[in-house]
């Protein structure tokens, strides 16, 4: 017995001990526990009946399991479906827009025989380094542009990121040989079509990177709704979680002055209306991420190394 | 003849490729920029024909007032040091852990075990603040809250500085511990094992081939933190705290307050909140060149540029 232990751990060559990797299971997998139990503790939240929660409040073990939160969700109706859509649209052709420039841009300042690259390159960096600020900013699109209340300023706010152009570049230098874009140029190919026809096919990892990270930011984005959007139909599904959290904390406070008997309590979203939106805003992204978030890592690695 | 040579058409087709993108950058970026302006006016409406050019020509220019304003009381001087102790407390913070996470992972090897606990760790990052402010809510909620017992949370200052620290490490640490286990997955395996035969134990290895193998990494995400010092996130700072005014005095920061004077419904506020966000953008603009500066005296291929 003992000498079959002894064999095994020297089989283990340059591993950490047991006890160590005992450890580091408690310490990776603790923290692993910590990222995820929020979410589940308000799924929970979502799936306890009302009357469960005077009883105990919140809790991993409701007294009682019930689907009305999910049944009030619903019956919001159109303001919900509305959202969801909106939601699907802003993310839908943001990204697909917003991936587009990305790769022109991208695509420009690999090319070695870009005029004014040095130009093009300033152009876009500087803007990590230093920026008009918040209120120009907000100017700009809501008087100059006029986007208020559209769905455009929700897109177009997020359509060029720096840090997006510098993972497709890196992508480009690793991935495509220039002889190849050479030889295209010499049997006759345009521009365009090398983009479109050699070069887009064999950079299709780092697009989905791009393309990820983008969809993500857009569906996750609530600050664009929040600065230029009034118009409830218009609505994404973050902003209108957000807003039932506004209208209930603005009723709480004024309670006094608009008197408590104007106010019907039981017509306020409850929590568990919010909770239950919470999840159906995070199921799509928990369903999909697992699957997608090896792209995301390989493209983060690569932006982060500097060129 | 010559300008429609298949060389410049070739010139021009890559040029029509940068049109998108730098036109939006041009509107979006350096538009806004001339919008500065503001932060030197008493800027109202022009009654008559309110557009932005008319608004800002027929503003009076009143120097730089504006800036007095925002170092004017100790509100301001209390957003600022929140902003900096914030973020210094979260880049230490998010450094030693993250590293820490990504040394501890690394040990576990290809295992299914290790790439579920990276899934796991990987999830806050998809998380949009309005949700996680629920999560936040779950516990602290003052009738159903896990936590409702011990006070009225969102009443009460006290606690908030840990409170959003976990936040910010609960959604960033993972995220971040995920790119140092990808830069430790890229060393050579052979160092590790000529280091096991020489008798080097395992914490030796660490110290002195992952740590110095990662060191450039490490550095300019370093700087990068340093460099946005100036810049808090808005969304933790406002979501989480579920804007609540009693707590302001801990959860003000400089993001959130240019935001604040930008709502506020007196006339030269928008003034003001340019002059703000000016003052956020040099300073983080000297930030980034002083850090870039250092790095580049100390060790110049991790210079950013």
């Amino acid at each position: 017995m003992v000498k079959s232990m002894r064999i095994r751990s020297k089989l283990r060559i340059n591993r950490v001990s047991r006890f160590a990797e005992v450890c580091i299971h408690l310490i990776v997998g603790g923290f692993a526990l910590a990222c995820i139990i929020p979410f589940i503790f308000i799924t929970i939240i979502a799936f306890t009946s009302a009357d469960s929660l005077r009883l105990v409040g919140y809790s991993f073990f409701p007294v009682e399991w019930s689907l009305t939160s999910f049944q009030a969700a619903f019956d919001l109706g159109d303001t919900l479906w509305r959202s969801f859509l909106n939601s699907i649209i802003v993310t839908g052709v943001g990204t697909f827009i917003s991936v587009l420039i990305t790769i022109l841009y991208a695509y420009g300042l690999f090319r070695r025989d870009l005029p004014f690259k040095k130009f093009f390159a300033f152009f876009i960096f500087f803007t990590m380094l230093f920026g008009g600020g918040l209120v120009p900013t907000v100017v700009t699109i809501r008087n100059l542009l006029n986007l208020g209340d559209t769905y455009a300023a929700m897109i177009v706010p997020m359509l060029l990121a720096p840090f997006h152009v510098i993972i497709m570049r890196t992508f480009f230098k690793t991935s495509i040989p220039e002889s190849l874009i050479e030889c295209a140029s010499l049997d006759g190919s345009s521009e365009f079509r090398t983009l479109f026809t050699i070069v887009i096919p064999l950079a299709k990892p780092g697009i989905a990177t791009v393309a990820l990270l983008t969809a993500i930011g857009y569906w996750n984005d609530w600050f664009n709704a929040m600065l230029f959007v009034r118009e409830r139909t218009l609505f994404p599904l973050q902003y209108l979680l957000m807003e039932m959290q506004l209208n209930i904390e603005f009723l709480r406070r004024n309670i006094a002055t608009i008197g408590a008997a104007n106010i019907n309590l039981a017509n306020l979203p409850s929590e568990g209306l919010r909770m239950a939106l919470a999840v159906i805003i995070v199921v799509p992204i928990a369903l999909a991420y697992p699957f997608f978030q090896r792209f995301i890592i390989s493209g983060l690695t690569i932006g982060a190394i500097k060129e | 003849m010559k300008i429609f040579s298949s060389k410049n058409r070739r010139k021009l087709a890559l040029l029509l490729m940068m049109l998108p993108g730098a036109a939006w950058l041009l509107l979006l970026r350096y538009v806004p920029m001339a919008g500065i302006v503001m932060a030197f006016q008493e800027y109202r409406p022009h009654p008559p024909n309110p557009t932005i050019f008319n608004n800002i020509r027929h503003s009076r220019f009143i120097g730089l007032d504006n800036f007095r304003f925002i170092f004017f009381g100790d509100r301001a001087w209390n957003m600022i040091r929140n902003t900096l102790v914030y973020n210094a407390v979260f880049i230490v913070l998010t450094t030693v852990f993250a590293i820490a996470l990504a040394i501890c992972v690394s040990e576990l090897g290809k295992k299914f075990i290790s790439k579920l606990y990276q899934t796991l760790m990987f999830f806050p990052f998809f998380i949009s603040w309005v949700v996680a402010s629920y999560f936040v809510f779950a516990f602290l909620d003052p009738t159903f809250g896990v936590l409702s017992d011990v006070r009225m949370w969102y009443l009460d200052p006290t606690g908030w500085p840990v409170i959003l620290t976990a936040s910010h490490l609960w959604k960033n640490l993972g995220f971040t511990c995920i790119i140092y286990v990808a830069a430790i997955a890229g060393i050579d395996q052979g160092m590790y094992e000529a280091a096991a035969i020489d008798g080097a134990p395992k914490w030796r290895q660490v110290w002195s081939i992952t740590i110095p193998s990662i060191k450039p990494m490490i550095i300019i995400m370093f700087i990068m933190a340093v460099g946005r010092i100036f810049n808090a996130d808005f969304g933790l700072f406002w979501q989480i705290p579920m804007n609540m005014g009693p707590l302001q005095r801990v959860t003000e920061v400089f993001d959130t307050y240019v935001f604040r004077i930008m709502q506020l419904p007196v006339p030269g506020a928008v003034g003001i909140a340019t002059a703000a966000g000016l003052f956020q953008g040099v300073i983080g603009f000297i930030c980034i060149m002083i850090a870039n500066t250092i790095v580049r005296k100390v060790d110049n291929e991790n210079a950013m540029f």
